[in-house]
């Protein structure tokens, strides 16, 4: 069935993969992972929030919105125009059997009346509601707790503000709410009210966006190579997964900032329940046992690409080939010897996720991580890793400044991890060893996005202003 | 760290062959309660070394767990019980992992074992 599902006007990009991925999560149906069915109301440009979309049923929609992060609600429709008679005609003529048991005499309801790109006064707002007097509400109105909701929603000019194309004409929805996201969650959880905090610690609103991709529920184990402060497993643990984090910084996740400020913490603050465990391990080096594999429901994180924070890997002076011989640690001080690191390029982070990917996550479990994308790179487009474990089924781009976005992707692991994989990965893994300073200097992002923009390339970047079509403004850091 | 980490992790220094399972020493043992999820217990259970969390679990004085297990058991109630508190519950807060192919000591401390290879181990 169709329901109309408003968005709210945030994070474009990642609002139909969010709803995909929870129609998968809720349809409780094994198969393969299936696109929904998108439609757009008529003149509507596909950033509005408003679409309609294709259930399985209302059950299922109603979960879906529950759970969600960006659906502000979603609706059963019961009419919609260009104008006020042309609404009217409509939910006249919508069968009676679906609209009759939301308007018993023993029910209680409220009308909401909402407008986007607009604000209309509340006289004008009981204007509209008085408006629909042709609908035969047999209920009380209670404004506090009803048991049926309805919404009158207008769109007009909602281009002039919110930076989409001006619209052609207006549209009225009318329709039944099923269900709405519970933003409450984000003031519970936002960062600043977290007592320990990272200068990468992930946004709770991305966090829950990314648990979401990642099909989290109860019982299930979902690891974080890059943990940090937690952030990303504060979500997952959230939504009632069994969390497992790994760093290499052994003061991130073993001290924090003493014995009330750090990761344990952070879980106890928001009374969830603690990581099943903790580790410091390097992702270039995992120190799993031969033969365990398939033992996490979902691999999520925000790798280290080196924009803010650089990743790290054991090795460091013993890798640079043919500068410096063999480091050999002294015996008497090994005990409290302090390994050192070296560079961890994005190539190689990102290689080595995908194979730990490969190998840890169970069947149809999910990879969900963010890959950085520089805009002035033409050839973006769909370039990003590959994994012949996994099927790439979302791409949401979050553009971060002018000239870089981070791309939240999510993989889908569709083929068994074989040793011809294993071997190809360990070979890849040698030549990474080999070339160590090679791939550093191709990973160079840091420089691609902070360094000052070279005046000689100026002309030429004006030039590519012109032919190329530009981002819409809208998607800047306020949406 | 609890034993289910432990029944995870092995020595992964450089031309180690035989890493796992990694000895405990034990410098302070705690229980945590963790809430019991039936479902997590028997998805895991076929990826549990047995053998390694019936070694790690003795070693942490716990010897509920029976020797060998058949699948079967995941059907009694009292079973799963016992696997949930060997797996999740017992914690080596301060002590150490040792490889038992070169005696090489990762310390845990805090419940965080630091799994990080010197230079001339990787």
């Amino acid at each position: 069935m169709w329901y109309l599902c408003v968005f709210f006007h945030r994070l474009l990009d990642y609002r139909k993969a969010e709803v995909e991925s929870l129609a998968q999560l809720f349809s409780n149906e094994d198969q393969e992972y299936q696109c929904l069915q998108w439609r757009l109301p008529l003149h509507h440009h596909p950033d509005s929030p408003f679409h309609f979309v294709d259930l399985p049923s209302e059950d299922v929609a109603k979960s879906i919105a529950n759970r969600s992060i960006l659906v502000k609600g979603m609706y059963e429709l019961w009419g919609e125009g260009g104008s006020y008679e042309e609404l009217e005609e409509c939910i006249r003529n919508y069968p009676d059997e679906r609209k009759l048991p939301y308007l018993d005499s023993n029910s209680t309801f409220k009308i909401n009346v909402d407008t986007f790109g607009k604000v209309i006064s509340l006289q004008k707002q009981t204007q509209r509601i008085q408006g629909l007097s042709y609908i035969p509400f047999k209920g009380r109105v209670n404004l506090k707790n009803p048991e049926h909701k309805f919404w009158l929603m207008e769109t007009d000019d909602y281009g002039a503000s919110n930076g989409l194309p001006p619209m052609v004409q207006k549209r009225i929805f009318f329709g039944r709410e099923i269900g709405g996201a519970d933003r409450k969650l984000l003031p519970t959880y936002q960062l600043k009210s977290r007592t320990y905090l990272g200068p990468t610690a992930m946004d709770a609103e991305m966090a829950f966006l990314m648990a979401n991709q990642a099909l989290v529920t109860p019982g299930k184990l979902v690891y974080d190579p890059f943990v940090g402060t937690g952030s990303i497993l504060i979500a997952a643990a959230h939504f009632g997964a069994m969390t497992m984090g790994a760093d290499i910084d052994i003061r991130v996740v073993r001290d924090g900032r003493g014995p009330d400020c750090n990761v344990w913490s952070n879980f106890k603050q928001y009374g969830l329940p603690m990581p099943i465990a903790l580790l410091r391990a390097d992702n270039n080096l995992p120190p799993w046992r031969t033969g365990l594999k398939e033992v996490f429901d979902a691999i999520i994180c925000d790798p280290p690409y080196g924009v803010r924070a650089g990743g790290r890997k054991s090795g460091g002076r013993k890798l640079m080939k043919g500068v410096i011989g063999p480091y050999i640690v002294p015996d008497d001080k090994r005990t409290d010897h302090i390994p050192s690191t070296a560079s961890y390029s994005l190539v190689e982070c990102v290689h080595d996720l995908l194979d730990l990917a490969g190998r840890m996550l169970v069947m149809g479990g999910r990879l969900v991580f963010f890959y950085p994308v520089l805009s002035e790179d033409d050839n973006v487009d769909n370039h990003f890793p590959e994994h012949p474990c996994f099927k790439l089924i979302a791409t949401s781009e979050q553009i971060l400044s002018s000239r870089y976005s981070r791309v939240l992707l999510t993989m889908v692991k569709t083929s068994p991890y074989t040793e011809d994989i294993a071997e190809a990965a360990r070979l890849k893994h040698l030549d990474f060893k080999e070339n160590h300073l090679k791939w550093l200097e191709d990973g160079n992002l840091h420089s691609a996005v902070f360094s000052p923009t070279d005046p000689q390339s100026n002309g030429a970047a004006d030039h590519a202003k012109f032919t190329k079509e530009p981002k819409p403004k809208y998607r800047g850091k306020y949406v | 760290m609890r034993l289910l980490t432990h029944n995870m992790l092995s020595s992964n220094i450089k031309g180690v062959t035989n890493g796992f399972p990694l000895r405990i020493e034990i410098e302070k043992v705690v229980e945590k309660q963790v809430d019991f999820n039936a479902d997590f217990l028997r998805n895991m259970f076929p990826k549990i070394e047995w053998k390694a969390l019936v070694g790690a679990a003795h070693t942490l004085g716990y010897v509920e767990l029976p020797e060998e297990v058949e699948p079967s058991r995941l059907d009694s109630e009292d079973f799963l019980r016992k696997f949930h508190h060997a797996l999740l519950e017992l914690h080596l807060e301060e002590g150490a992992l040792v490889c038992p192919e070169t005696g090489r000591r990762f310390p845990v401390s805090k419940g965080i074992p630091n799994m990080l290879l010197h230079e001339d181990e990787v």
